[in-house]
């Protein structure tokens, strides 16, 4: 009987209802950012240099479009000559043999190593160096008909993404468990499939994330080509403006294009990271 | 005279200067359930991955079912083969490892028609037949679209038993099959393996479940320091052992 009444002790009130702990900060804070974001908005409509007329009126301008579409093209085709080359990379990294993986390092060392805007002007001017790039006896090209302003852009944005790719595939790889591979070895299935059917569709769980966010670094660092007059969509908008003078609406209209790619991107990403995710805990 | 399931002869496994295999041999006959016991680091699981050549050795020879693997003669000695004829070697040696290593990415079925379908090349509808009839066997029939990590420990080993039962193995090799598993949860692992042993299927089991090793094994193969130290049935081994260094391990186990 003692126990009945120290277990229940003086108080036997029972509340009505338990409440959350009251968040000042976070409200103070949201004013806070609220305020800040609306004056931005203000400034941005009431500021007549912004000039949002012309804006509007280069929005969907033909050579802007055109520009964008270099940008998309650009961005695309180096990402995917880099993922091949990145997954190349990344597995003579994990070769046996120390001549494949120093190699593989070097590469990486290198192509990391070299600013962009330096490796863009050097293959632009190959021809200084190379003025004709032959095969043996075989083959002999003039030097300036396969480094062409395209050629230049996409063969060093792959360069320097793809050694960027390599890392990001070789960390994926190493998130594999090593019982996986010994799994798909006792089953004896071949090094490839196992490879294809097993390592690698884990290992992306781990590679989505940084390949999409290279794949957005990508996309804007394309900008960069515009030093070798490649016309994608930051070098559109500099002809137009170098003429007319309307600098800010015209930057303006390059920075909504690339928010639009990165949203799109971002989407893509979402789905992707589901489909890789499946089987994970609670899914 | 029959062929032997396995025949270890003399062999040797060295990890740089470190001995972990000592003159081993042992001989398995055709549906003999063998027990590998002893304390860790003795050797016992390193011997199993051996004989599916998940593991190199530097000496001596193992037999399977009459043939090298991983290995071919060379004059008077053993010379490595590509890879490719070990895993042709490997399809006919089940193996059921510690950490189960069910492929994530896969659901149950998946995890065991992927190795019939794509190394052996049989029939996708005869796989999934077969497939269902094994889950049945382990008694997960109804778990076939889950995935691993929507499984308990004891499900998912029993999972891993009936993928490594899909390739229709000469032989099983069981690595600690209820080592990582809660104590409540071995049981039902056990009781497969109890059912597989009654099936005549020929078994090597690296195991600390004594009680289960004196129902189950035809031999119990004690190892110590990378050697052998005493072999025979339950009956010899683990209630008269005529070692010192078997009596000093069973009564810390047991």
């Amino acid at each position: 009987m003692s126990m009945v009444s120290l277990d229940r002790g003086t108080e036997t009130r029972l509340p009505a209802r338990i409440l959350g702990r009251k968040k000042y900060g976070t409200w103070i804070a949201g004013a806070v950012a609220a305020v800040v974001v609306a004056l931005v908005l203000v400034s941005a409509f009431t500021n007549e240099n912004f000039s949002w007329s012309a804006f509007g009126h280069y929005l969907f301008s033909p050579s802007l479009l055109l520009g964008l579409g270099h940008t998309v093209e650009l961005a695309v085709i180096s990402m995917a000559l880099s993922i091949v080359l990145g997954v190349v990379l990344a597995m003579m990294r994990q070769s046996a043999n120390k001549l494949l993986t120093t190699a593989a390092g070097a590469y990486v060392w290198v192509f990391r190593a070299t600013p962009l805007l330096v490796l863009l002007l050097l293959l632009y001017n190959l021809a200084a160096l190379y003025p004709k790039l032959s095969l043996g006896n075989l083959v002999s090209v003039d030097t300036n008909t396969v480094i062409t302003v395209a050629g230049a852009a996409i063969i060093g944005l792959t360069l320097h993404e793809s050694a960027y790719c390599a890392e990001i595939f070789r960390a994926g790889l190493i998130s594999v468990g090593r019982g996986q591979r010994e799994a798909a070895e006792a089953l004896g299935m071949p090094g490839m499939l196992a490879l294809r059917r097993i390592v690698l569709p884990q290992a992306m769980r781990a590679i989505v994330p940084p390949l999409t966010n290279q794949f957005v670094n990508v996309v804007k660092t394309t900008s960069i080509v515009s030093v070798i007059a490649m016309p994608e969509l930051l070098y559109s908008a500099q002809i137009i403006y170098a003429r007319t003078y309307e600098t800010i609406p015209l930057l303006l209209v390059v920075t909504f294009w690339y928010l639009v790619i990165t949203a799109l991107l971002t989407v893509a990403q979402r789905h992707i990271e589901r489909h890789f995710n499946r089987g994970e805990a609670g899914l | 005279m029959t062929t032997s399931a396995i025949e270890i002869r003399s062999v040797h496994k060295r990890y740089g200067s470190l001995h972990v295999l000592h003159e081993v041999d042992l001989v398995v006959r055709p549906g003999e359930v063998v027990c590998l016991i002893g304390p860790s680091g003795s050797g016992k699981s390193t011997l199993l991955r051996c004989i599916n050549n998940l593991e190199k050795i530097q000496a001596g020879s193992i037999l399977v079912d009459g043939g090298l693997v991983g290995y071919r003669w060379a004059g008077d000695d053993l010379q490595e083969t590509t890879p490719r004829q070990a895993r042709r070697a490997r399809r006919d040696i089940g193996m059921v490892f510690q950490q189960f290593n069910l492929f994530s990415h896969f659901t149950v079925l998946q995890n065991l028609i992927e190795a019939p379908v794509r190394v052996l090349g049989v029939p996708r509808r005869e796989a999934v037949e077969r497939a269902e009839e094994l889950l049945a066997k382990v008694g997960l029939s109804e778990k076939h679209a889950s995935y691993p990590a929507q499984l308990s420990g004891g499900q998912q080993q029993r999972v891993a038993i009936a993928r490594a039962l899909c390739m229709r193995p000469k032989l099983m090799l069981f690595d600690e099959p209820t080592s990582a598993l809660d104590p409540e949860l071995v049981g039902e692992v056990l009781d497969v393996l109890r059912d597989l042993a009654g099936e005549a299927m020929t078994m090597v089991i690296v195991t600390h479940e004594m009680g289960f090793a004196r129902q189950v094994a035809d031999t119990i193969v004690f190892m110590d320091q990378g050697r052998i130290v005493e072999r025979g049935p339950a009956s010899q081994v683990l209630d008269a052992p005529r070692e010192d260094r078997t009596r000093r391990f069973l009564e810390r186990v047991g």
